[in-house]
């Protein structure tokens, strides 16, 4: 679980998110929607240490990761995984050293298990027979797959996807998402993923919370949020032709 | 205030790479790889460079030459003296800023951009220390070994073309190229190839490392990394020969 207390960041003081106070549930898949420069990605970077938030605290199952150490945050990252928006592969290894980088730095396993450890993972994403293809050799999907096997190589207890389905056509963003969800139930690993496509917020929304204009606007799960009367919200979320007449087929 | 900022930045970063690394063999197959990639695929520049250095200088030097009282070995001496104490050092270490700083100030620049280097950071690697420490090491231990074939192909190079163009014979070559060698100017030039090797390093990685943005941000990087780590070589040449020439 990862409780988040009246965290703020400001930028030549001016407040990209305030006073933001959320709870992420273990086994759950979270997600954190909003527009464009709402404040998600800079609450995400700071769940994981890449922003110092200005206040606030941070805790990842009681341990309180604002006040610890350098070395105590090392400690504690390697429990992170985390899939970035563009997938963020090292371009000069491999897709199997790629997964493996992790096991490489971290463990104490033999080649042969690291090997076997990495194949488990590329298939658990399915993905076979591109072990030895670089990132530039594949497309934006398997890319997506390959950075999901790599957060798990070394059994996250938190997993953090900062937009894992955004360029991705919609029957690809369903494959990531249901990847994401399955491997949030079956390893019970507290998931947090940055999104502002509605098709995740419908399959695997456990927990949602809104953010708009850097505050937290709303906070629900994937039945309440079409019955929500927060204008913001709706604004957000009715948008698209497609999700207005789903609306007005709901209230007919 | 500028300056400042870039310098106290700089010491920090560098504070990061030479902290303890994560795995002492994975560094060492990285330090391989760097000499491979940053230093042994310098050394066909290196040795065209300073072939045609070595030749021009002597061309130069036997051309220039127009009192009959002044021995003509002394093209000889110039060249070797001009080699060891500047040309393959100085010079070389120019073109390498060049060739090698562009090179480290884009790819760690582009993992930046990218989000590779976040990537590292949040896995709980210490990314400075794991991208910058083992090319620092690299081109500091591999820049030396590439200072003295450029001082060899240089004065080899002297020597044949001011053979084939007939402006010094090469008996009073060779007897230049031996005449009054001074083995601390070796030691001097070593000394200056090692500073300069980290000043291209550590600058390059600082433009990289620290560059946000996109495409034209790294580009932007790689350039700077170019003019600054030649601004501070030449800086540094000028100090570094205060210090260890003047008695």
């Amino acid at each position: 679980m990862i409780e988040v207390n009246n965290i703020s960041k400001a930028f030549d003081g001016q407040y990209v998110i305030k006073n933001i106070s959320v709870v992420f549930e273990t086994g759950k898949t979270n997600l954190v929607i909003g527009q464009s420069g709402a404040g998600k990605t800079i609450l995400i970077k700071a769940l994981v240490g890449l922003q110092e938030v200005d206040e606030g605290s941070i805790n990842f199952d009681g341990r309180n990761f604002t006040s610890m150490n350098f070395k105590e945050r090392k400690l504690l990252r390697q429990e992170f995984g985390m899939v970035f928006q563009g997938g963020a592969l090292f371009d000069s290894l491999s897709v199997i050293e790629n997964v493996m980088f992790p096991l490489k730095m971290f463990s104490k396993l033999t080649y042969p298990e690291k090997l076997e450890r990495a194949n488990f993972c590329l298939k658990r994403v399915n993905l076979d027979n591109i072990n030895n293809l670089y990132p530039s050799e594949i497309s934006g999907g398997m890319k997506k797959r390959v950075s999901i096997a790599r957060s798990i190589a070394l059994n996250p207890k938190y997993l953090f996807c900062d937009e894992p389905n955004s360029g991705l056509d919609p029957i690809n963003a369903i494959i990531i998402d249901s990847l994401i969800k399955e491997i949030t139930e079956e390893y019970q690993i507290t998931t947090v993923i940055n999104t502002h496509d509605m098709n995740s917020v419908m399959a695997i929304g456990d927990k949602v919370t809104f953010i708009y204009n850097g505050h937290k606007w709303w906070e629900g799960n994937k039945n309440q949020i079409m019955f929500t009367d927060n204008k913001e919200l709706n604004n957000f979320i009715f948008a698209s032709e497609l999700t207005k007449i789903i609306k007005s087929k709901i209230s007919s | 205030m500028h300056v400042f900022f870039h310098f106290g930045r700089y010491t920090k970063l560098m504070v990061k790479v030479f902290s303890r690394p994560e795995k002492f063999r994975v560094l060492l197959n990285q330090i391989f790889h760097e000499i491979d990639s940053l230093g042994i695929n310098s050394l066909g520049i290196v040795i065209i460079i300073s072939f045609f250095m070595g030749a021009v200088i002597t061309l130069q030097a036997a051309y220039n030459i127009e009192n009959p009282f002044i021995p003509l070995w002394l093209v000889g001496l110039g060249t070797r003296d001009s080699m060891i104490l500047e040309f393959s050092s100085t010079i070389v270490g120019l073109i390498l800023a060049g060739k090698v700083g562009s090179s480290i100030a884009s790819e760690i620049g582009t993992m930046r951009v990218t989000e590779q280097i976040d990537a590292l950071e949040v896995m709980g690697i210490n990314s400075a220390s794991y991208l910058i420490f083992p090319k620092i090491i690299a081109v500091v231990f591999i820049n030396p070994f590439l200072t003295i074939v450029s001082i060899f192909i240089g004065v080899f190079s002297g020597w044949i073309s001011g053979v084939l163009s007939g402006a010094v014979s090469s008996e009073s070559y060779i007897y230049g190229i031996q005449y009054a060698f001074v083995p601390f100017y070796i030691t001097y030039t070593l000394i200056k190839t090692v500073f300069f090797a980290f000043i291209i390093t550590s600058v390059s990685a600082y433009e990289g490392y620290y560059c946000y943005g996109g495409a034209l941000e790294v580009g932007k990087a790689s350039t700077k990394a170019v003019v600054y780590s030649s601004l501070i070589i030449l800086l540094f040449n000028v100090i570094l020969t205060q210090l260890l020439l003047v008695q």
